[in-house]
C-alpha cells in the first residue's frame, strides 16, 4: 500500500522508513540489495578460508598457504578454477530442470538476508513478520536440491535428493517450535525488535532452543554430521554428482550461503545481534556470526555423519517432544513471572534442559537396523 | 493401497572413493534397502602366481611385496618362512627376533590404516584417518631406516634378514614404543565411546560364529565373532611361544566390534615389542644360503598371522631355482566370502561400513 | 541404556579436535624444506663403477625384472671387456637384489629420488650416464662405507616433539 501511494514521487518520505535514513525508498533498497550482495558473497570467501584451515589446523596439517599470504586468495583461486571449467551435460538430463535447479537452490540463500538486521534499524525490509519470512522461504531451496537430483538422470543423485527431501521436511518442525519459544519472550516476530529485546541474549533464557536450533539448522543446511545428503564416501557427492563449471559453483555458494544465513539468524535470535559494548555492532555481528561458524566447523571434523533413518529418529522422536515441552514451559514462564522474568528462566531452564536431555536420552530408542527382505 | 515400487540396480562402482581399491558391488536396491548383492573382483589381477614361477625363489620376495602392500613386511615373512620349510634351512636367533620386530610394527601400522579407514567411511572427515597416518608415518620412517624404502621392503630373505639394523634403529623404536599407548588412548577419546559411531556400527553387519567358521574367515574378522583363533597361539610360528600376549576377542561380531578388537590388537602387538627389544641377542642376520637355491623335490605350507587374517603360501619344487608352483592363500579373499550374506538387508549407508570393517586389500583378493 | 547416551562421547571427541587446533602441524613444506631420506634408500637410479665391474653378470641374474642387459666380449688378460651395460629405469622395481648380489661392490643404488623424465627413452641409461657424478651420488644400501658418510635421517619422532 505504501508503494502504491508513491506514484512518480520517488524520492518522498514514508512511514515505513526509519526516520533517520537519508533518501527515498528506492535508494534504500538499492544501499542495502548491494551491501547484502557484497556481504554475501564476501563473508562466504571468508567461510571457506576458516573452514578449510581450521579443519587442516584440527586435523594436524597446514590448510591452503600457498595461494596469497596465509591462503587468503584461495577461495578466489577457487572460484576462478570453477568458472573456467568445461559444463558438462549429460545427454539424458531434462534440460530445464537442470538448468534451473542451481537458481533455485541458491536464491533462498540470498533472500534470508532481507530482513537480518545488521545494526539498530538497518535492514533491507523491517517486515513485521520477519521471522515466519525466513522460515518460509529456507524451504523453497529444496525444491532446487531436488530438481537437481532428478535432473541429472544420475541414480546417485537421486538418492541424495530424496535424502535431503526427507531430512529438510523432518527438521523444519523441531526448529520452528524452538524459534516460538523465543518469540514468546521477545514478543514480537520482527527480527530487529527481538535484538531490541537481548538485554540478556536468549542463549541464557532458552538454552534447549538454542541446542535445538543449532542441531536442526545444521540438518536443514545438510552439514556434518547430518551431510549424508552430499556424503563423500557414500554416494559421492549426491545430488551434486553431474554438476560441473558454473552450475556446481552456484550449488558450492549455496551451501557456504546457507550456512552463513543460518549463522546470522542463531546470532540475532539467540545470541544478540548486533549488541555489544565497545566495538561498532556491525563488528560485533561479524564475530558473533564467525564464532557459531567455527563451532560447525568443529562439529564438521570430529564427528561421523548419521544414517538417514537416524536422522529422522532423531528429528521426530528427541528432538520434536524437546521442543513442544520447551515451548509449554516457556510459555508457563512469560504468562505467570512476567516482571521477575529472566532471574527465573537462567537457573530454572538450564536445570530443565539437563534432566530433559539425560532422561530423554535415556528413554530415546533409534530403531531401524536390518530389514528382513 | 500400497504403492507400487520396483528394486533398482546399483553399481557401486570400481571406481569409488571407499571400495579399498578397485571392487565393484552390483547392488539391487529397493528404496534405500539392499536387496540382492553381487561382488565382482578381479579388476587388479597382475598373475603373481603365474610370475612367480619364472623368478629364482629370492626373486620372488618383491613380488610378493605387492600383494598385500599395506603390510609388506608380513607377506615377505611367509614366504620366506615356506622356502625355509621346504628346504630345512636354520635361522639365526638375532633374525628370529627382529622379524617379530618387524612383523609386529607391520601390524599395527596396517591397523591404523584399517581403522582409519573405516572411521573415514563412516563420515568422520578424514580427522581420525590423519591422525592415525601420523602415527603411521613414524612407523615407515623406522622402515625406511632399515630398508631403504618406505611401501615395499624387500626386507626378508631366505634364511634371515638383507642387512642388520642401523645404531639408532633401537632408540627411535623405544621413543615409538612408549609414545604410542598414549596417542591409541586418544584415538579412543575422540571415538571410540562416540554416540553416534556407536549408533552406525553397533549390531550393524553381524557375522554369526558358524558362518565365519564355515566361511573359514581368519583374522580380526574371525577373532571379532567370537572365535578365539590366532595362528600365533594355535600354532606358533618362528618364536612366537617365547612371548606373553593375549587374544583380543568379540562377542557379537558387529563392525563395532571388528574395529575394537584392531584397537586392542594394537596394545598387544606393543606389548610383544617391548619383550622382543628386551631380549634381542647380538650375532649374524642371515645364515649361509646359495645365491640360486635349489630345494629338494617337495612341498611346503607356510602360514602366518598376517594383519589381515592367515596368509599361507604353498609351494612345489621340482629342485630347481625357481618354484614350480607358487599358490597364496589370501586372507581377503576368503574373508570377502560372506560380503553378501552380510549385507542383505541393509541400507546403502551401512553397506560401505561392512565392508570397511572387514578390511580388504585388493592387492591379495586378485594377486 | 547407561547414562553415557546424553552426549558425553561427543564432547570428549571434541576435546580432542580443539586441543589439535593449538600444536604444531607435522607438515613439511616441500620443495622449500625436504628432509633427509634414510641412509640405505633405494633411490631412483643405479650407479655403476667402471674400474671395478668385470662383467660377471650376477646382477642381471639375479634382476627379477631382466632389466639389466650386460653384453662382454673376451679381453687379453683373460678377462672380459663390458661392451654394452644398460639398465632400463623404467622396468626396474628397485628392489635391490642387484646391489646386494655384486661382488665386487660395482653397482649401488642411488641417493636422490627425484629423477622423473620427459620420455620413455629417456630412463634407459647405458654406460657413460650410469656413472657416479655430482648429480648422481651413491646410497649406503647394502654398502657399509658409503652409509657411514651420508647424513642421519630426519625421523617425525624426533621432529615432532621439537614443536609442540
Amino acid at each position: 500500500m505504501a508503494i502504491a501511494n508513491l506514484g512518480l514521487n520517488t524520492l518522498g518520505r514514508l512511514e515505513t522508513l526509519p526516520p533517520d535514513w537519508p533518501g527515498g525508498f528506492w535508494w534504500h533498497w538499492l544501499f542495502f540489495t548491494v551491501v547484502i550482495i557484497a556481504f554475501v558473497l564476501l563473508l562466504v570467501m571468508g567461510f571457506i578460508w576458516i573452514e578449510r584451515r581450521g579443519m587442516g589446523r584440527m586435523q594436524a596439517r597446514l590448510g591452503p598457504n600457498r595461494a596469497g599470504p596465509f591462503g587468503l586468495l584461495q577461495p578466489v583461486a577457487d572460484a576462478i578454477k570453477v568458472l573456467i571449467k568445461e559444463d558438462i551435460v549429460p545427454t539424458n538430463a531434462d534440460k530445464i530442470v537442470y538448468w534451473l535447479a542451481p537458481v533455485i537452490a541458491f536464491a533462498p540463500a540470498l533472500m534470508i538476508f532481507a530482513v537480518v538486521p545488521f545494526q539498530d534499524g538497518a535492514l533491507l525490509a523491517d517486515l513485521n513478520i520477519g521471522i515466519l519470512y525466513v522460515v518460509a522461504i529456507s524451504s523453497v531451496s529444496t525444491v532446487g536440491v531436488f530438481m537437481a537430483g532428478w535432473g541429472s538422470s544420475n541414480k546417485y543423485s537421486l538418492l541424495g535428493a530424496m535424502r535431503n527431501v526427507a531430512s529438510v521436511v523432518s527438521y523444519e518442525i523441531p526448529v520452528l517450535l524452538s524459534i516460538v519459544g523465543v518469540v514468546l519472550i521477545a514478543g514480537s516476530l520482527s527480527l530487529n525488535q527481538i535484538v531490541l529485546a537481548q538485554d540478556i541474549p536468549f542463549i541464557l533464557l532458552q538454552p534447549l532452543g538454542f541446542l535445538i536450533f543449532f542441531v536442526g539448522g545444521c540438518a536443514e543446511i545438510h552439514r556434518s554430521p547430518f551431510d549424508l545428503v552430499e556424503a563423500d564416501s557414500e554416494i559421492v557427492a549426491g545430488f551434486h554428482i553431474e554438476y560441473s563449471g558454473m552450475k556446481f559453483a552456484w550449488f558450492y555458494l549455496a551451501e557456504y550461503a546457507e550456512a552463513l544465513a543460518i549463522s546470522a539468524i542463531i546470532t540475532t535470535l539467540f545470541l544478540g545481534g548486533w549488541r555489544g559494548p565497545l566495538l561498532p555492532p556491525f563488528l560485533w555481528f561479524l564475530i558473533k556470526v564467525f564464532a557459531v561458524f567455527f563451532v560447525m566447523v568443529w562439529t564438521r571434523t570430529t564427528l561421523p555423519r548419521v544414517r538417514i533413518d537416524q536422522l529422522m529418529a532423531l528429528a521426530w522422536k528427541f528432538l520434536l517432544p524437546l521442543a513442544l515441552i520447551n515451548l509449554i514451559i516457556t510459555g508457563i514462564q512469560v504468562l505467570t513471572w512476567p516482571v521477575a522474568l529472566p532471574w527465573v528462566m537462567i537457573p530454572v531452564n538450564f536445570a530443565i534442559m539437563a534432566i530433559l536431555v539425560l532422561l530423554w536420552s535415556k528413554l530415546f530408542k533409534l530403531g531401524g537396523g536390518r530389514v528382513e527382505v | 493401497m500400497a504403492l507400487k515400487t520396483e528394486p533398482f540396480v546399483l553399481n557401486i562402482g570400481p571406481v569409488h572413493p571407499s571400495t579399498h581399491g578397485v571392487f565393484r558391488m552390483r547392488a539391487i536396491l529397493d528404496g534405500e534397502v539392499i536387496v540382492d548383492m553381487e561382488p565382482i573382483f578381479g579388476y587388479l589381477h597382475r598373475g603373481i602366481e603365474k610370475l612367480a614361477e619364472e623368478r629364482t625363489y629370492t626373486g620372488v620376495i618383491p613380488l610378493t611385496d605387492r600383494l598385500d602392500y599395506l603390510a609388506a613386511m608380513s607377506n615377505n615373512l611367509a614366504y620366506v618362512l615356506a622356502v625355509e620349510k621346504l628346504a630345512g634351512i636354520p635361522v639365526p636367533e638375532r633374525a628370529e627376533y627382529l622379524r617379530v620386530i618387524m612383523a609386529e610394527l607391520q601390524r599395527i601400522a596396517s591397523h591404523l590404516i584399517a581403522v582409519g579407514a573405516f572411521l573415514n567411511d563412516c563420515g568422520a572427515f578424514f580427522t581420525p584417518f590423519l591422525y592415525m597416518f601420523r602415527e603411521r608415518e613414524k612407523i615407515v620412517d623406522l622402515f625406511e631406516m632399515v630398508s631403504g624404502q618406505r611401501l615395499l621392503y624387500n626386507y626378508m630373505r631366505v634364511g634371515g634378514l638383507s642387512h642388520d639394523i642401523p645404531s639408532e634403529f633401537l632408540p627411535a623404536l623405544d621413543k615409538f614404543v612408549s609414545q604410542m599407548p598414549g596417542f591409541i588412548d586418544e584415538y579412543d577419546q575422540l571415538l571410540a565411546k562416540n554416540e553416534i559411531l556407536l549408533a552406525r556400527s553397533k549390531g550393524v553387519g553381524i557375522l554369526p560364529r558358524e558362518l565365519a567358521i564355515n566361511i573359514s574367515a581368519s583374522g580380526p574378522v574371525l577373532r571379532a565373532s567370537g572365535v578365539k583363533w590366532d595362528i600365533r597361539k594355535v600354532d606358533p610360528y618362528s618364536i612366537y611361544d617365547r612371548f606373553e600376549f593375549e587374544i583380543p576377542t568379540g562377542s557379537v561380531g558387529d563392525a563395532y566390534d571388528r574395529y575394537w578388537v584392531k584397537v586392542q590388537e594394537m596394545r598387544q602387538s606393543l606389548r610383544i615389542i617391548k619383550q622382543a627389544m628386551g631380549q634381542l641377542p647380538p650375532g649374524e642376520v642371515k645364515s649361509q644360503v646359495p645365491h640360486l637355491l635349489h630345494p629338494p623335490v617337495g612341498e611346503a605350507y607356510g602360514h602366518i598371522e598376517a594383519p589381515k587374517g592367515e596368509l599361507g603360501f604353498y609351494l612345489v619344487s621340482d629342485n630347481s631355482i625357481a618354484p614350480y608352483r607358487c599358490h597364496i592363500r589370501a586372507p581377503s579373499l576368503m574373508n570377502l566370502t560372506a560380503l553378501r550374506e552380510m549385507m542383505i538387508g541393509w541400507k546403502i549407508a551401512d553397506a560401505i561400513i561392512i565392508f570397511g570393517s572387514i578390511d580388504i586389500t585388493m592387492g591379495e583378493v586378485d594377486r | 541404556m547407561k547414562f553415557e547416551r546424553y552426549g558425553k562421547g561427543i564432547a570428549k571427541g571434541l576435546r580432542v579436535t580443539i586441543k589439535h587446533l593449538f600444536r604444531h602441524p607435522v607438515t613439511v613444506q616441500y620443495p622449500e624444506q625436504r628432509l633427509n631420506v634414510s641412509r640405505r634408500i633405494r633411490g631412483n637410479e643405479l650407479i655403476w663403477d667402471k674400474e671395478r665391474c668385470t662383467g660377471c653378470a650376477t646382477c642381471a641374474k639375479s634382476c627379477p625384472q631382466g632389466a639389466i642387459e650386460i653384453v662382454t666380449s673376451k679381453g687379453e688378460e683373460n678377462n672380459y671387456i663390458v661392451d654394452k651395460f644398460e639398465v632400463d629405469t623404467g622396468y626396474c622395481i628397485f628392489c635391490g637384489l642387484c646391489v646386494e648380489s655384486c661382488p665386487y661392490e660395482a653397482l649401488f643404488m642411488g641417493y636422490a629420488y627425484e629423477r622423473a623424465r620427459y620420455r620413455r627413452q629417456q630412463l634407459v641409461l647405458a654406460k657413460e650416464a650410469l656413472l657416479v657424478s655430482d648429480e648422481r651420488q651413491p646410497s649406503g644400501y647394502g654398502r657399509p662405507k658409503v652409509e657411514a658418510t651420508l647424513p642421519q635421517q630426519t625421523l617425525l619422532l624426533y621432529r615432532d616433539e621439537v614443536k609442540k
